[in-house]
């Protein structure tokens, strides 16, 4: 058993508390691309809580390994993340949005601790982390990287062209995840732009490709240890999730892409959460 | 300069082209710089940068023909503390990955190297699609970015060094490889940010870059023989960041400047020169020459340039319809500013 179900009880508890902070800083900004966020953010718990060797002390930490959300601007939920593991003190995300605010929604790696690499642009996260993975080979070290890809970043061509390199140099040292929510800014991905069939797309590519269910924890770990211990080429882990996962009226709604939060909504969304 | 010890002699810059000479310095550094890693989109062979790869195959990354995916790689790359040198035309340099090289390595300000080659109409007969007269005008608005623009393959090899030293990115553009020599030898004080003045001169200053500073220096030559003119002539080299005080003292000394550049007349050196000119607020008699915001024609090089009036040709005449101008210097020049 890869996990066992007092760290999965654990691991939901952060992630719940996760998604009820997320749902605060969206309040306090006026607005966040929240849908996005609470879709992946089982993945990023189990990732940061479990996962991940870091040393939120110590952000530049040379061995550490490196996360790169290429979906950026799910940042409302990367920030959190951060915060919650210690990165930097939660009550700063209090200024999140704010003219001269270091926390805008896509986050920039120059003013934020524990931010491997700026992102926001679609279809860059995954050309830069084919880039940390060669380095790491190239200057012999171990640490790994780690890349989160919206379903709908997919569509650019940018993507694809990395997916070729990661598969020719065989990059064993760089797993990636696609947050498969479904949906995009003006609607359901499948209507928007046809990705389907998403996971033989990357197993084309040549990547060893898992669809797994990401919102279970056993299965995030059983994919995750897979990947982990895979070094012949890069692994592609498309886990199918919810948008807005965890609030009513978020679920599976477009709308919900970027939204901001009257006090009603954030009471529901709270209760919703179990909280208040 | 820190990275000496990379002796060109005249021999060698007349038979190298400066994509040449750049893969042969870069591969100097490598010896040396165990961080450097190159990376190219299918143009290994024609930019040179495939030398350095046939030895370092460990620290060279041909990505196909996907030049998005060529600058992210390079950002990640330095990410992970290496410093990446990445070679393309410089159509595609500055276009295509336009985004890639503005979002991931300025932006992030990654110590990253970018040697653009095939720039201006130096691939003339490859038609627009293979122009780069923008890519100027584009990367020097990148904030972080150095531009640097050689004007032979002896200023590529001391641009290739001296880039090293800057910890940031730098654009190079350099050209097909068929550019005159300027430089008998590297020993002229090459510095990045500091132009060179290549001839004195108190009647007119000619500023050029790149390929141009060739044609300027004969076009001086010639304007002295023939028209007892005296013409400056600057290399400005860097583009960006831009070497304020040679282009004021230049004002004050001649009042009279043109620029020359293979490019489009839009955003690029002759625009440079006049925001410096400009915010001064001090005046002078001020031309800008280069491609007159059209797409070139095809053809040769040298003939493209005679056609635009940025060779030596072009450059006379056009320093003799400034110098006709009626442009009165004015005695209270200090109560100007």
């Amino acid at each position: 058993m890869a996990i066992t179900d007092q760290e999965i009880a654990e691991l939901k508890e952060v992630a719940r508390k996760n998604r009820i902070d997320t749902i605060d800083v969206t309040g306090w900004a006026g607005g966040a691309h929240i849908g996005g966020a609470l879709s992946m953010m089982d993945i990023l718990t189990i990732l940061y809580w479990k996962y991940l060797k870091i040393d939120p002390s110590n952000p530049d930490w040379p061995e550490r390994d490196r996360f790169v959300l290429s979906k950026g601007h799910g940042g409302v939920g990367h920030a959190v993340v951060l915060a919650n593991k210690g990165y930097y003190d939660p009550a700063i995300l209090r200024d999140f949005n704010k003219t001269g605010s270091a926390f805008g929604m896509h986050l920039d790696g120059n003013k934020v601790a524990g931010v491997d690499v700026s992102t926001g642009s679609m279809g860059h996260g995954l050309p830069m982390s084919v880039g940390l993975a060669l380095g790491a080979r190239c200057k012999g070290e171990d640490w790994l990287t780690y890349v989160m890809l919206g379903d709908g970043e997919c569509d650019e061509g940018s993507c694809w062209e990395a997916a070729m390199a990661a598969a020719h140099y065989k990059t064993g040292n760089l797993i990636g995840f696609v947050d498969r929510n479904h949906m995009m800014i003006d609607g359901p991905t499948e209507s928007v732009m046809s990705l389907e069939p998403f996971a033989d797309k990357w197993r084309a590519f040549g990547w060893e490709t898992r669809e797994i269910d990401g919102h279970d924890y056993t299965q995030l770990a059983t994919a995750i240890e897979f990947a982990q211990g895979y070094t012949d080429g890069p692994v592609m882990i498309v886990a199918n999730t919810v948008k807005g996962k965890g609030v009513s009226y978020m679920e599976n709604d477009p709308a919900w892409h970027y939204g901001g939060l009257s006090a009603e909504l954030i009471r529901q969304a709270k209760s919703d959460l179990g909280e208040g | 300069m820190s990275e000496g010890g990379v002796a060109w002699t005249v021999y060698d810059a007349d038979k190298m082209t400066q994509r040449e000479i750049y893969g042969a310095v870069l591969s100097e550094l490598g010896d040396r710089h165990p961080e450097i890693v190159g990376l190219s989109a299918d143009l290994a062979k024609s930019t040179k940068i495939g030398v350095f790869g046939d030895k370092f195959p460990d620290r060279f990354f041909n990505v196909g023909i996907a030049e998005q995916n060529l600058f992210g790689m390079a950002a990640g790359l330095a990410k992970a503390g290496l410093v990446p040198f990445v070679s393309t035309f410089s159509a595609f340099a500055s276009m295509r990955a336009c985004e890639f090289l503005r979002t991931d390595i300025c932006y992030q300000n990654l110590n990253c190297k970018i040697i653009a080659t095939h720039g201006g109409t130096s691939f003339g007969q490859a038609g627009s699609t293979h122009h780069s007269t923008e890519d100027i005008s584009i990367v020097r608005a990148f904030a972080n970015l150095t531009v640097i623009v050689p004007a032979d393959a002896i200023e590529t090899a001391n641009a290739v060094r001296a880039c090293m030293d800057v910890d940031g990115p730098v654009y190079i553009r350099i050209g097909r490889g068929f550019e005159p020599r300027v430089y008998e030898s590297e020993d002229y004080g090459f510095e990045i940010g500091k132009a060179v003045e290549m001839c004195p001169g108190t009647d007119i200053t000619v500023i050029g870059t790149g390929v141009s500073v060739y044609h300027a220096v004969e076009a001086a030559k010639l304007l002295k023989e023939d028209d007892g003119l005296s013409v400056r002539v600057i290399n400005l080299h860097t583009i960006k960041p831009i070497d304020e005080e040679i282009i004021l003292k230049a004002v004050e000394d001649t009042r009279r400047i043109v620029t020359f550049e293979d490019h489009n007349v839009i955003g690029g050196l002759g625009t440079a020169v006049a925001d410096v000119i400009a915010a001064s607020g001090k005046g002078c008699a001020f031309e800008k020459v280069g491609l007159p915001d059209v797409y070139s024609i095809i053809g040769y090089p040298e003939d493209i340039q005679n056609y635009y009036g940025i060779d030596c040709d072009g450059i006379m005449a056009k320093v003799r319809e400034v110098m006709g101008r009626d442009f009165e210097a004015d005695e209270d020049w200090e109560d100007e500013v």
